[in-house]
């Protein structure tokens, strides 16, 4: 890695341990809800106007964003762990910049709403 | 200080050899392969939901279209799977973080399974408000 590299990992190690803890706290409540709950028809499917509420898109980006930048520190360790040979700057970009692209998205979609 | 570093000489630094499978010698790495492969569930199952909200802003019928696409088999398998990732991951960061950071009492540090313990209460309470906020505010 270069100095450059170097002097903004604790950035990226920062935006981890956050969206570990959002991750760890949150995601399988979300899971249930969503994911199983709501297909199942347990709970209606009612819930769209819920989400234009504007501390509730402040709340979906913090649960969104932040575990996506966990997801990019963790897989990026991963795959070089298991030495699959994925040459390391291409990975890094991929994972990071897969994250910032993430978040992009995920403020467009609540601008929308 | 010396600014530039000192970089080791490429040469000499040991790289120990590792067989590519190395993580399913033991039962111990496999979980923590899985533990980081949680992320990945984790961040699929983020994304549906993203575009589960952005379903909602085509309108009522759009979005409970998307949600009736959910209940196909496949991905109620997906999410079945992705719950478990999700909970193994929460276990085992909380497991850290009750060492990472210790609690202290006066003159006596807490013991770490208590710590753990009070971080899964403070889990489960918070995953019984979303639950309980989401469906009171529902309607």
């Amino acid at each position: 890695m270069s100095s450059t590299n170097k002097s903004i990992e604790p950035l990226w190690w920062g935006l981890f341990s956050a969206g570990g803890v959002v991750a760890a706290f949150l995601v399988p409540v979300h899971i249930v809800i969503f994911g199983l709950a709501m297909p199942l028809g347990w709970i209606p499917t009612d819930t769209g106007e819920l989400f234009h509420h504007p501390l509730v898109k402040i709340y979906l980006f913090v649960l969104i964003a932040l575990p996506l930048y966990h997801w990019a520190h963790r897989f990026y360790f991963t795959v070089n762990d298991m030495r699959l040979g994925v040459p390391r700057g291409p990975l890094a970009f991929l994972c990071y910049g897969g994250a910032i692209v993430g978040t992009v998205m995920t403020v467009w979609v609540l601008l929308q709403l | 200080m010396n600014g530039t570093a000192v970089r080791p000489d490429k040469s000499k630094l040991y790289y120990p050899k590792m067989p590519r499978m190395w993580w399913l010698q033991k039962w111990a790495y496999l979980l923590f392969m899985l533990r980081e492969l949680s992320s990945v569930f984790i961040a699929v199952f983020l994304i549906v939901f993203l575009v589960q909200i952005y379903q909602s802003t085509k309108g009522p019928e759009a979005y409970a279209a998307f949600v009736q696409k959910l209940s196909s088999p496949g991905w109620i398998s997906f999410h079945i799977v992705a719950l478990l990732f999700a909970v193994y991951h929460s276990v085992t960061w909380f497991e850290s973080t009750a060492v990472i950071l210790p609690l202290r009492l006066g003159e006596r540090s807490v013991p770490r399974n208590l710590v753990f313990a009070l971080i899964l209460g403070a889990w489960i309470a918070v995953s019984a408000a979303v639950l309980i906020l989401f469906l009171s505010l529902r309607g």
